[in-house]
């Protein structure tokens, strides 16, 4: 198989994986796209087995080492992805990009040993200088993705009580100076690495990396992890890319390339969404959790209901938009909510529902737990779509969900002034459910519940939307 | 005429890639925007290919150890990438079970 042939293949496969992105623009295609993605993945190792055949003159024992590690590495993740549950995605997500960010460093510190085996120099022959900062660039982003997404994932999964791994950011004073020496330390080794392909930089400029990465991320808090988990999508991406332009693979800065737009995107989309600036997320320090603005104010009086009213105001009305917030999803409450949607349908009320963009931990989460309860997608609307049918909506219900209804986004002045948000105020009426009166993540008090025409009913979501449904059965 | 050096060519797919990625990710539907990450993952872990040819063509302890050991994580992006992306597409999938069931509910 000439080097040729190879080349050639690994671009039916770069292709492939555009594919499998593009099938994405719809549901219906998406599945079709996804297995575009494997076998151009599949494609990739067969012909890498075939390379290996050629480069080695017959000595393989070294698949052995190969097929070892894919055994390991691949029965861990299938079994993972089986298991894992839709409500721990953004977990696994950082879990995953992690691995990416390892095994990118594993790759560089195996090439720095032994170039002559990747075929980028002559054996005995130092490795080119192109290839040597491409080395350093790809090791110091795998290194920050590595430690980063731990982080991550610590304060995604909230379970753990080592202090790095809890939602509220950790800051001191000095921090940003402290990263910006770290980073320039960094990028001299990495360059004195460059000019003299010597490990002691080399390592030292990975230990900073790997240190560094945790220090961007704590200072982040909890309600930021959506950016940051696109942001850390993104950077596996640069790190694969560098991977691969140290190797001079094209297939491999291809994908990265990709992964790294696809995360980029995603970041920026999460930062509109929140209304702040990508620089001011990764700067960090916002999103303490638990609010306090609510406590300063003086007790406003709110209309709170039962159950029982709520599904009575539902079952009288032609049309019913539910905005799912992520307070449904800790309460495990979206089969309950499909069963009082589809109790609605039947009394011939159109429900639809609305979702915010960052309604679950990470983009486009709510939309894959509504779909995990069986709701069809065609009733679910982004944010855009359904903004302007608040004005002729009869009754709204918001469970769960703070910040992403507070009309006090369209107030001047207000911290939140300009984020985006469902225009639930619009509606008719408004049913919100929610545990207490307590601030979502903005620490700000929401207007919408005092409203005439807002009713709370509080409790668990899952509990409340059980009695409803009962409710709707004896009506 | 002096050969183009190969870091000038990467350099060129990088931004043409670049360039594509953009424009393709634009179309993702905001509603699959989590399988999107998730079937990411698993293209990043394309670095296998890499990771392969550090686990069998290598001499040295090092070299070879760490070959097998980014074989194995990237491995793991693989499949836990593209499995659990099926895994949840297919509750994107239209249900075409719904309607029966719905008409035995009614008979109650």
């Amino acid at each position: 198989m000439s080097l040729d042939l190879v080349t050639l293949l690994y671009l039916v496969a770069s292709v492939c994986f555009i594919q499998a992105l593009k099938g994405l623009s719809h549901p219906t295609t998406a599945r079709q796209g996804n297995v575009f993605g494997m076998v151009g993945m599949a494609l990739a190792a067969f012909t890498t087995v075939a390379l290996i055949f050629k480069l080695a003159d017959g000595k393989v024992a070294g698949l052995a080492y190969v097929i070892g590690g894919l055994l390991v590495g691949g029965t861990a993740g299938a079994i993972m992805a089986k298991r894992v549950e839709m409500t721990k995605m953004p977990e696994l997500v950082a879990f995953m990009h992690s691995m990416i960010g390892l095994a990118a460093v594993c790759i560089a510190v195996a090439v720095v040993g032994e170039p002559a085996a990747f075929g980028i120099a002559p054996a005995g022959q130092p490795i080119p200088y192109g290839n040597r900062l491409e080395l350093f660039i790809g090791t110091f982003v795998g290194a920050i993705t590595f430690s980063g997404s731990v982080i991550a994932f610590g304060k995604l999964s909230g379970k753990y009580k080592f202090r790095l791994f809890q939602g509220a950011p950790v800051i001191f004073a000095g921090q940003h100076m402290v990263n910006a020496i770290m980073g320039i330390a960094m990028l001299g080794m990495g360059l004195w690495f460059t000019a003299t392909q010597d490990w002691t930089p080399f390592v030292i400029m990975t230990v900073i990396a790997f240190v560094l990465g945790v220090l961007i991320i704590i200072p982040i808090g909890g309600a930021d992890m959506p950016v940051v988990v696109s942001m850390l999508n993104s950077y596996s991406g640069w790190a694969a890319a560098g991977i691969g332009f140290s190797l001079n693979n094209s297939m491999l800065i291809i994908a990265g390339s990709l992964v790294g737009s696809s995360g980029a995107i995603l970041s920026y989309i999460m930062c509109k969404a929140m209304n702040r600036s990508f620089f001011n997320v990764i700067l960090g320090g916002f999103g303490q959790e638990g609010g306090t603005a609510a406590g300063k104010q003086e007790q406003r009086p709110v209309k709170s209901g039962s159950a029982d009213d709520a599904a009575f105001m539902m079952s009288n009305a032609e049309t019913v938009v539910i905005v799912p917030g992520y307070g449904l999803a800790v309460s495990r409450a979206q089969h309950a909510l499909k069963e009082l949607a589809h109790k609605l349908g039947e009394k011939g009320v159109q429900v639809r529902y609305a979702i915010h963009p960052v309604a679950g931990r990470m983009p486009g989460h709510m939309n894959v737990l509504l779909a995990e309860a069986e709701i069809p997608y065609d009733q679910v609307f982004e944010m855009e779509d359904i903004n302007p049918d608040f004005r002729q909506t009869d009754v709204v219900l918001v469970l769960g969900a703070n910040d992403v209804v507070n009309p006090a986004a369209k107030t001047p002045g207000s911290p939140i002034f300009g984020m985006p948000i469902l225009e639930t105020h619009l509606a008719r009426t408004v049913i919100v459910n929610k545990r207490s009166m307590a601030s979502g993540y903005a620490g700000l008090d929401n207007d919408l519940f005092y409203m005439d025409k807002t009713m709370m009913v509080f409790g668990d979501a899952k509990k409340c939307l059980e009695d409803m449904v009962k409710a709707l059965d004896a009506l | 005429m002096d050969i183009i050096s190969p870091t000038v060519t990467n350099l060129i797919i990088f931004v043409l890639a670049i360039y594509v990625g953009y424009h393709v990710v634009w179309t993702v539907t905001p509603a699959l925007h989590t399988p999107l990450m998730a079937v990411t993952n698993a293209l990043s872990a394309v670095i296998i290919v890499g990771a392969m040819l550090a686990a069998a063509l290598t001499t040295s302890d090092l070299s070879r150890w760490m070959g097998t050991a980014a074989v194995a994580l990237a491995a793991v992006n693989v499949f836990g990438g593209f499995l659990v992306t099926r895994r949840m597409l297919e509750m994107f999938k239209k249900k075409d079970r719904a309607a029966p069931a719905d008409e035995k509910r009614g008979d109650h």
